[in-house]
């Protein structure tokens, strides 16, 4: 029986966290810790001297974790380590799924893989709702822009629903520009005329 | 046709030639299509440019000598420019200040700072950088050293990212703080802190930002390499002149760029600023500089005093990390790239750091050159051919 893992996820959100919780759980009986980005987080990762931390790639407090990857005095171990290209596949997955491991130096590959493949998959997971979402979002701001700039246009020039969304098709077109673009440059431009 | 270069940078004031190249035309006129991509940290922005997810980045001037010296990952970068000299502050929170009673906070002698800075400090003194391998960390630990050497352990420098760092001063865990503009005047905007030291004041010429690409990317695509080392020059020109002041700021300002209003961009630009929540100011003649006295040239010098302090630190023989990390800065391409366009070169790739206290003429390609005074505030010298 080897000794449990001691991993630490760096989340500040609830429903995210318990994700990747789960994940974890999954993919062993594990002892996981989730904490919020958060001052003094360093020190309170060097603390617990845990084998993996699991952190969004995006988060800026990375940067205070990176001084943990190195030997604070001469010739004690760095805290943690990089997954880095010592595994091209495993460093690409982690690339895409927005998320970086810091790893302890020396813990056995067939340990940790495992534990990482899953937690990997559940930021993937995570990584492709929130860019749905963003998409989602993005789709129904456009959809307003070009209502705005439609009734814009019918106010300004007495014209009927379809004639004025022909109009901006067609100028959309003429231009090569998106339909999108050409509402939110009449939108701008009306407010700067009010 | 334009050439595509994506490039990384964090929303900083000094990221200003990377941002002023592709927004005053300066990428466009070397036919580069310039994409500039914001990175949320450090660490985040070298695993971009390590990974191929940006050709080229803005970077602290000791990340590409820490990853050849083996520390902080294993990506190995070349450095093609100096983007800039200095531009960073040291402030101490506001809790520190009111013990510094005596003090005048003129901004102008680090012994007096920095003996104010000792004598105030409770059983802890912390101090807040953005990155572990940063100027912000070396010049900090340099200026201390000179007043108290060794460090007493009471002294630590830590990481703290720079959103967090009013509220870590507010929290009182980080007293002080050494960090890039627009950092510095927000915190004392926020009422958080107040500015004590500029780095310039502990050494006038420090590299701080530098432009960084993956090692041998710039051998293997020279034309590209040429158009933006060139590009980037050109417009760190633009920006060392007054005039155009109130302009880059404007740029700087715009949501993708700092989101910042210029007032508080234009403090560092300009070198006055703003120390104290109730407004008071301080003219810093050479707090920040992209383009004069051959600022841009990737000194193997500099980079060698970077590498000998890293290795002091970090348990590592000062003479072989000097020598590799000499090699990191590539002055070399430089001449070979900005030589033919017009820029006026010093003769040497290396200097003794520190030597000169006044402007002085130096042999140069076109006969021109006046390099700045680049002293250390303790006098001391740095010989690239004798570190340690």
């Amino acid at each position: 029986m080897t000794k449990r893992l001691s991993i630490i996820v760096v989340e500040n959100e609830p429903g995210r966290a318990r994700t990747i919780v789960d994940g974890l759980r999954e993919a062993g009986d594990h002892d996981v810790l989730v904490i919020a980005d958060e001052i003094g987080l360093a020190r309170r990762i060097a603390e617990r001297n845990p084998d993996l931390v699991l952190i969004d790639a995006g988060n800026p407090s990375r940067d205070a974790i990176e001084e943990l990857t190195l030997a604070s005095a001469p010739l004690q171990r760095p805290v943690a380590m990089f997954v880095d290209e010592s595994d091209g596949a495993l460093t690409r997955t982690a690339i895409e799924a927005g998320v970086s491991a810091y790893v302890v130096a020396g813990l056995a590959s067939n340990r940790i893989r495992p534990v990482l493949d899953a937690a990997f998959a559940r930021f993937h997971m995570m990584q492709k709702m929130r860019a749905e979402l963003a998409e989602t979002r993005r789709a129904l701001d456009e959809r307003k822009m070009i209502d705005r700039a439609k009734s814009i246009l019918m106010r300004a020039k007495g014209i009927g629903e379809d004639e004025a969304y022909a109009l901006m098709r067609k100028a959309a077109m003429d231009q090569s520009r998106k339909l999108a673009d050409v509402a939110q440059a009449l939108v701008t431009a009306a407010e700067l005329l009010k | 046709m334009m050439l595509p270069l994506r490039l990384g940078f964090l929303p900083l004031v000094d990221a200003a030639p990377l941002i002023v190249a592709k927004a005053m035309g300066f990428a466009e006129e070397e036919g580069l299509a310039l994409d500039l991509i914001a990175a949320p940290g450090w660490s985040a922005l070298r695993d971009h440019l390590a990974q191929g997810a940006v050709t080229a980045a803005q970077m602290l001037a000791p990340v590409p000598v820490a990853q050849t010296l083996g520390l902080g990952g294993t990506a190995r970068f070349d450095v093609l420019s100096v983007l800039n000299l200095n531009g960073n502050a040291i402030g101490v929170s506001m809790a520190l200040a009111a013990r510094m009673q005596g003090h005048d906070f003129a901004l102008t002698d680090p012994w007096a700072a920095g003996r104010a800075l000792l004598a105030a400090r409770s059983d802890r003194l912390r101090i807040g950088v953005p990155f572990t391998f940063s100027m912000h960390a070396e010049l900090v630990r340099y200026w201390l050293e000179c007043l108290a050497d060794p460090l007493p352990p009471s002294v630590e420098i830590v990481t703290v990212p720079p959103a967090l760092m009013p509220e870590a001063l507010a929290l009182g865990e980080v007293d002080a703080f050494c960090v890039g503009e627009p950092r510095g005047s927000v915190a004392v905007d926020r009422g958080a802190g107040v500015l004590l030291l500029p780095t310039s004041a502990i050494w006038a010429a420090a590299p701080e930002k530098v432009l960084a690409a993956r090692k041998g990317w710039a051998e293997a695509e020279p034309d590209a390499a040429g158009r933006l080392i060139r590009a980037i020059w050109r417009a760190g020109h633009w920006l060392d002149q007054g005039q155009n002041l109130s302009v880059a700021s404007e740029i700087l300002s715009k949501p993708a760029h700092l989101d910042l209003a210029p007032e508080i961009i234009e403090r560092s630009l300009s070198g006055r600023l703003v120390i104290s929540a109730d407004g008071q100011e301080r003219t810093l003649p050479g707090f920040l500089r992209f383009h004069d006295g051959a600022a841009g040239f990737p000194w193997r010098s500099q980079a060698a005093w970077i590498g000998t302090r890293l290795a002091a630190r970090h348990g590592l023989d000062p003479a072989t990390a000097g020598r590799l990390a000499g090699a990191v800065f590539r002055s070399d391409l430089y001449r070979l790239h900005l030589g033919p366009a017009g820029a006026d070169m010093p003769a040497a790739s290396a200097k003794v750091e520190g030597s000169l206290a006044l402007p002085t003429p130096v042999a140069s390609s076109r006969g021109k050159l006046i390099l700045p005074p680049d002293r250390f505030f303790d006098a001391r010298i740095f010989d690239p051919d004798l570190p340690g």
